[in-house]
């Protein structure tokens, strides 16, 4: 029993953070709201892969880092953190570990998540699902794709909806297991993410409500916004647990690991929502403009939170495991 | 490496555990011959002693202890293991609990070998019964406010005072408490961590009643009682004099205190729940009703998977300190969520006497004793996000 991290994963996570730090920043997600479809800024995505980070579960005999998902979910936390617009989980989470040497380093967007696609129009190569016949996952190039833009709340998330035709040249699996797999991850990642904006969520607040001032005295002094946040840090280092303990769920294939991903994207989801409501309350009217960052991590969060499965599907799924 | 399962002989302690257990607390019933009362009663306080002694005689008593004061040496991983089966065991409410869960880690840290000597292995045999001192009528939540007093006198102390909300206090033989014994000096400072016995002449022991029903609180009078230096093996003052309250503050940091809950006992209370939930027709365990079991068990689960990664930071060598302000808010939410489901399952039954009323009045104590829930996010607040004292 031993309930850390290692200092090789660690490490990594450490990397990603100082990488994100200085090529995520919130300029950068604010370009990704701005940018045309198919032109999202490509150099922090070209970074992550070439520090192997797109790869952290491919074999290394195939090229990969050859981890699993307790070094990859630190690093989705960064993403998090950082409100990266790439679409990671997609990519490194759900697609390499089906695709890996073959595609190495693709920007990877995937229906998966939900009907409505992230970075559609700037992917290399779309993994979707046939809900029509079978729930087979399918390999598209862009060209075979028709993408209709969907005007999303979180710009940076440059959704549209994907329509395009199964064939047999696509398809890459129809085994339920790697759906089911490949859901898990997705949903586990996302979780991770969540926790990650979370957090960021949380040091912008503490760090606000320490600068400013009010009644001659910083607003952070005063106790309901220390019971705010306190609540805010409590949801935050609970969900954290339940997301590191599925990804060790997922990486030994555990017996519960179904019931484990939902508790993780349950947990994270929920206390996500909440960091975040503390966290714009806590701003005062500052947090709600867009000229504040805040609002990027909270659009986000608001997505993230009901993708992959909304906390309340995933309690449901907790539930029929327990046998309730 | 991140590693979530128990190890072969992990899994034989808690068997081994889980057996004992079964097999004598069958025993103590049989031997009882009659239902048990609550340990917070005056003749389920005795029901509850004949099972500590027995406890002690399997060594189960304080298993994390050293042997040579009445433990086994387990590590920290097994107590928690021991923990899980206790309560999955449906074994009782420790009524020693304030002696080994707060004064023993005060006593471990800052006794000396003779107080050590004496103190603990009484403990575990349950022939001395502590209760705690601190709160007062008029300091609960502002411990630093108490103004019960211990005056030097030749070969002791005189204490004058009065202390209330002692749990069990009408029960127990001994009372550890903070006094204040420097007469010039204010709020925390000149307060001394005492040991005293409850049979001294001068001290008054009155139990009055709880909103559960329990005479489990009591008000302690001390009224000109003196307390000889030797009435404890070792001494009657538990580290320096004048320097009580960082006796008393520095053992919510120690490895054996913490925790006051373990997490078995909240997995226990909701499997008991899930079983519940499993005796109601279909028609009344609806969508919602589902969501909310679910939403229980996840949160004694992560509670589980919180201390097992705060033991892995213990085990290491690194101490806990104010996490526990949120493990606090944590279970203490937990444990009275999980009762009002119970309630709601019950419908109708609820307003009937039973395990789960019974639980969810002690439930709701929950965010008020070991530092109320307000205090609690107070100190992680300022603590653990470094936010600014008022």
């Amino acid at each position: 029993m031993h309930f850390a991290f290692d200092d090789e994963q660690l490490g990594l996570r450490d990397a990603v953070r100082d990488l994100l730090a200085k090529h995520a920043t919130p300029d950068v997600v604010r370009a990704a709201w701005e940018a045309p479809p198919g032109a999202l800024d490509r150099d922090v995505w070209d970074r992550l892969v070439a520090m192997g980070v797109t790869a952290t579960l491919v074999p290394e005999a195939s090229g990969g880092l050859g981890l699993d998902e307790r070094s990859l979910v630190l690093v989705l936390e960064e993403a998090g953190r950082a409100g990266l617009p790439h679409p990671l989980v997609e990519s490194a989470a759900v697609a390499a570990p089906l695709l890996g040497a073959d595609r190495p380093g693709a920007l990877v967007a995937s229906d998966l998540g939900g009907p409505h696609v992230a970075c559609a129009a700037d992917a290399d190569v779309l993994l979707l699902r046939d809900r029509s016949s079978g729930d087979a996952l399918h390999v598209v190039a862009p060209a075979d794709v028709s993408l209709t833009p969907a005007a999303a709340v979180d710009g940076a998330r440059r959704l549209a909806d994907a329509r395009w035709t199964p064939t047999p040249a696509t398809l890459l699996t129809d085994d339920p297991a790697d759906l089911a797999l490949a859901l898990d991850r997705g949903a586990a990642g996302t979780a991770a993410v969540l926790v990650g904006l979370s957090q960021a969520m949380l040091d912008m607040t503490v760090t606000h409500v320490t600068q400013r001032r009010q009644f001659g005295v910083p607003v952070g002094s005063f106790q309901a916004v220390k019971h705010h946040l306190a609540d805010a840090l409590k949801d935050l280092s609970f969900a954290r647990v339940a997301v590191h303990r599925a990804a060790w769920s997922v990486a030994v294939d555990a017996p519960e690991r179904g019931r484990d991903v939902s508790m993780a994207k349950a947990m994270a989801s929920d206390a996500a929502t909440s960091v975040g409501g503390a966290s714009l309350q806590c701003h005062g009217a500052i947090g709600y403009t867009v000229e504040h960052d805040l609002h990027l991590l909270l659009k986000r969060t608001w997505a993230l939170a009901r993708a992959w499965g909304s906390a309340s599907a995933h309690r449901r799924r907790v539930a029929t495991a327990l046998g309730a | 490496m991140l590693d979530l399962t128990w190890s072969d002989e992990e899994h034989a302690f808690k068997a081994e555990a889980r057996a004992w257990l079964d097999a004598s607390l069958a025993a103590w019933r049989e031997e009882l011959g009659e239902p048990v009362r609550s340990g917070d009663t005056r003749e389920g306080f005795a029901q509850h002693l004949a099972w500590e002694r027995r406890l002690f005689a399997g060594r189960w008593a304080a298993v994390s202890w050293p042997v040579e004061h009445g433990g086994r040496g387990a590590s920290l991983w097994e107590w928690l293991l021991f923990e899980e089966a206790y309560y999955e065991a449906g074994a009782p409410p420790r009524v020693t609990q304030n002696g080994i869960f707060l004064l023993a880690p005060t006593v471990f840290a800052f006794g000396t070998p003779e107080q050590q000597a004496h103190v603990l292995p009484r403990m575990a045999a349950a022939e001395d019964l502590w209760c705690q001192g601190w709160s007062e009528p008029d300091a609960g939540s502002d411990l630093a406010g108490i103004r019960a007093r211990a005056t030097r006198a030749d070969g002791g102390w005189v204490l004058d005072g009065q202390k209330t909300w002692t749990t069990r206090g009408a029960f127990c033989t001994h009372l550890f408490g903070l006094f204040r014994t420097d007469p010039a000096a204010e709020r925390h400072r000149g307060l001394s961590y005492l040991l005293v016995p409850l049979d001294l002449p001068g001290v008054t022991v009155c139990g009055f009643g709880r909103l559960d029903g329990d005479e489990g609180f009591a008000e302690v009078f001390f009224d000109g009682a003196f307390l000889p230096d030797d009435a404890i093996p070792g001494g009657v003052v538990l580290g320096e004099v004048g320097r009580g309250w960082a006796v008393a503050m520095a053992t919510t940091g120690s490895e054996r205190g913490l925790t006051l809950r373990s997490p078995g006992r909240f997995l226990a209370t909701v499997d008991r729940l899930l079983a519940l939930a499993r005796s109601l027709p279909a028609e009344a365990v609806d969508a919602a009703v589902r969501e909310r079991l679910a939403d229980v068990w996840m949160r004694a689960e992560a509670y589980r998977l919180f201390t097992l990664e705060t033991v892995t930071r213990l085990a290491g060598g690194a101490t806990t300190g104010a996490d526990s302000s949120i493990n606090k808010l944590w279970w203490s939410e937990l444990d009275l969520d999980l009762h009002e489901l119970a309630l709601d399952l019950l419908g109708p039954d609820a307003e009937l006497e039973g395990p789960w009323s019974k639980g969810h009045q002690f439930a709701l104590s929950g965010p008020i004793y070991a530092g109320t829930n307000e205090i609690q996010r107070n100190i992680a607040a300022e603590r653990l996000l470094g936010l600014p004292r008022a």
